[in-house]
């Protein structure tokens, strides 16, 4: 089940006077656009446009900022009428989910076709929104079933069908394609399923290496990958685009330490802690630098985040101006293991931390504004 | 050129060549060793810009010259052919290969013009003095496992040697931390050692610079300037860039006033730490120290995987106290004491908590403890 461009249609949910309006979501003029309804798609906006490029499009679009505390809530919602159909439900994210609804039949008395027409009907009397369904045999078929007639979609891929629905299919079709394994495949003389098909599976392997057991897999419509609903986060991160690119260490450092707190303020409600820092930056032309440091112990602690996150930036010297910036954390453990050695060359280490935990508690009790450090107004 | 020279000698001087080159290398020279034969000796030379090695051994000169070849593939040759046995090495310069004879084995390696091989350039040093290899061998030994690999405190990635005032003069001292652990090694400060710029010897060096100082009888002549350390035995010179950066002044990292004492017997401590370690996960190694009366708890508590107790005899006769470590540098601390027992000296189980050997204050260990 994928949601018809979920975050504008909740937006147009709560203010009627959105309705009939191309609506895009997505931060001031200098961001991109998140997401964009369907009136703005027909304009020619697309996800991840740069802003001031949608709004040439689409000059009289609505640009809303996203509320993510709502769209998260309204998630919550579809996902309770998901877990009516099947225990098992994977979400992708906020507005996409596979469910494995095989043996539900008896249970529930209707085919899963009929079930989850009445959970796209439910959808959009009770909550507000449309999505579109796939329904087929395997996740990666109906992944692409529920992309072929949005919004208000439903398609269905048969196992019988399978390879002739697929044959004349482009390959970037496979999720995980992107623009440099595409241009990879064709110079191989692979464009479409069609061609994949010719290949034989030692032929795929040595040309592609791991990739190519799943293309030779995927060729054939197979994928044997389980739908879980257990599916571990693997990081945290967050990233935020400028509005003025920039080189001024200052105001960078400001980002590093906002998305830094902001990292670690969902470790610390997650109950988690990362082993692995990552500093991600978009220079003004667009290329991006990634950069990671293994720490010595895990932390949720925004300082300890911060600067490892800094080191990392100090490292990277000066190559911007830079457009964007992200801080993550990833290799998650329990916040148990998290922040139990000090420091004998920084001494202060300890009371910064104490320092975060009273700031933490203050926040807890009158808001997250309550306090703040004065480098976060950089 | 071509010499002979016998199988162990040769051995000897490639095997501490090969250790030397690194083994991922974009520059193809500095996978060789530079061979070079002049009057009754060899001598090979490996580098990887950072360390130099250069090993001069006996051989038979039958013509003169110098070559280059891989040193991984000449070690793995080497060391494969049968003890005892005579090696006869050949360039060919006209087809650019080395032979490398040895019974009835022969081989064919290819080989890279001499003139490219980069050579470390001279430096002055300040600094000149002799050294017992066993005295170095106890500074670098006794420091090296708190050597830092965090590449952003990239000057803690070796072992800071320098003079320093201990109560009783001058002395030779080496420190190593990762800023968990710390060792503070001193020995007696050997004659002309003064004024000695301090140094921090990269840890390749010091690994490099352990196989120069078995034998006991040996003297090792230390050179030392501000960018440089050179370590020489009649054989072997080892000469390294050192790590530029500031080494931080451990001096306050060492507890001054921690007053409550502990004393165990090392390898008792040792052997119980690592038993109650077993259960614990390999993470997060926390062992927990109850400390009463002349009676140490050591205890583990892993919720996922399981928990373990042990109760040791110890000398103690302060108040009750509570703190945790990490296994694996309890277990490394506490492996460094050979003669006597060891001596905790605690603060509170927040603060950081030194290690000596009876009442030696020639190597001291602090460790931070860990919240348990």
């Amino acid at each position: 089940m994928d949601c018809d461009a979920f975050y504008a249609s909740v937006e147009k949910r709560d203010n009627p006077d959105l309705e009939g309006k191309p609506v895009i979501i997505g931060g001031g003029r200098r961001g991109v656009v998140s997401t964009c309804c369907y009136i703005a798609r027909i304009k020619g906006v697309r996800s991840a446009m740069p802003m001031f490029q949608a709004l040439k499009l689409c000059p009289e679009a609505v640009i809303v900022r996203g509320r993510m505390d709502r769209y998260v809530e309204v998630s919550r919602q579809v996902r309770t009428m998901m877990d009516e159909l099947t225990p098992t439900v994977e979400p992708l994210s906020l507005d996409e989910a596979f469910m494995d609804l095989t043996g539900t039949a008896k249970l529930h008395g209707a085919p899963p076709a009929v079930m989850l027409a009445r959970l796209t009907k439910r959808m959009s009397d009770e909550i507000g929104i449309t999505g579109s369904i796939g329904l087929s045999h395997n996740k990666f078929l109906a992944k692409v079933a529920s992309d072929l007639d949005k919004p208000r979609g439903f398609s269905v891929i048969g196992a019988a069908e399978t390879t002739d629905f697929l044959r004349p299919k482009p390959v970037r079709l496979i999720w995980g394609i992107g623009p440099a394994a595409q241009a990879s495949l064709e110079a191989a003389g692979i464009r479409t399923f069609d061609d994949l098909l010719r290949w034989d599976r030692r032929d795929l392997n040595d040309r592609f290496g791991s990739m190519g057991e799943r293309l030779y897999a995927l060729a054939r419509g197979e994928d044997a990958r389980r739908v879980s609903a257990h599916t571990p986060v693997k990081g945290l991160s967050n990233e935020t685009t400028f509005h003025d690119d920039t080189n001024d260490t200052d105001i960078l450092d400001g980002h590093i330490w906002r998305m830094a707190e902001k990292v670690s303020g969902r470790a610390k409600a997650k109950d988690k802690a990362g082993r692995v820092v990552t500093l991600k930056l978009k220079r003004a032309n667009h290329k991006l630098l990634s950069k990671r440091q293994i720490l010595h112990q895990p932390t949720q602690l925004a300082d300890t985040i911060y600067r490892t996150a800094r080191g990392l930036f100090d490292q990277v010297g000066d190559q911007g101006p830079y457009r964007l910036l992200g801080v993550g954390i990833s290799d998650l453990v329990p916040a148990g293991d998290a922040d139990r050695e000090g420091d004998l060359l920084d001494p202060d280490a300890g009371k910064r931390a104490e320092a975060e935990r009273a700031a933490d508690a203050i926040r807890e009790k009158f808001g997250t504004d309550a306090i703040l450090k004065g480098r976060a107004l950089r | 050129m071509k010499l002979s020279i016998e199988r162990a000698t040769l051995l000897k001087a490639v095997a501490q060549a090969q250790s030397v080159v690194e083994r991922r290398n974009t520059i193809p020279i500095l996978a060789n060793v530079l061979i070079e034969a002049e009057g009754s000796d060899a001598t090979f030379r490996a580098t990887d810009l950072d360390i130099e090695v250069v090993d001069k051994a006996p051989a038979q000169v039958e013509r003169a010259g110098a070559t280059t070849v891989s040193a991984v593939t000449l070690n793995e040759i080497v060391r494969k052919l049968p003890d005892g046995a005579l090696v006869t090495l050949t360039e060919d310069s006209a087809s650019g290969r080395l032979t490398i004879e040895a019974g009835r084995s022969n081989f064919s390696l290819a080989t890279l013009p001499k003139e490219d091989f980069p050579v470390m350039a001279s430096s002055d040093y300040a600094t000149n003095f002799s050294a017992d290899a066993p005295t170095l061998r106890r500074l670098f030994d006794k420091s090296k496992f708190a050597i830092s690999t965090e590449e952003t405190r990239y000057y803690l990635n070796g072992v800071y040697m320098h003079v320093a005032d201990a109560d009783g003069g001058k002395v030779l001292r080496c420190v190593a931390t990762d800023g968990h652990r710390l060792a503070r090694i001193d020995a007696d400060l050997p004659a002309d050692a003064d004024g000695m710029a301090g140094v921090i010897v990269p840890r390749k060096t010091v690994g490099e610079l352990r196989k120069l100082l078995d034998d006991d009888d040996m003297k090792i002549a230390v050179s030392v300037s501000e960018t440089k350390v050179r370590f020489a035995t009649p054989e072997i010179t080892l000469t390294s860039k050192v790590i530029d950066g500031t080494f931080p002044d451990y001096t306050r990292v060492i507890p001054q006033g921690n007053t409550r004492k502990l004393e165990v017997d090392a390898s008792e401590f040792a052997k119980a730490v690592d038993r109650v370690a077993t259960v614990s996960s390999e993470r997060s190694r926390a062992v927990k120290l109850q400390l009463d009366e002349d009676r140490l708890i050591l205890s583990v508590n892993a919720p996922d995987s399981g928990a373990a107790e042990e109760e040791l005899a110890v000398a103690y006769g302060d108040e009750r106290l509570e703190i945790g470590f990490n296994a694996k540098y309890l277990l490394e601390i506490a492996s460094q004491v050979d003669r006597e027992n060891a001596v905790f000296m605690f603060n509170s189980s927040g603060d950081p908590t030194l290690m000596r050997e009876g009442n030696d204050t020639s190597a001291v260990y602090v460790v931070m403890p860990m919240r348990v």
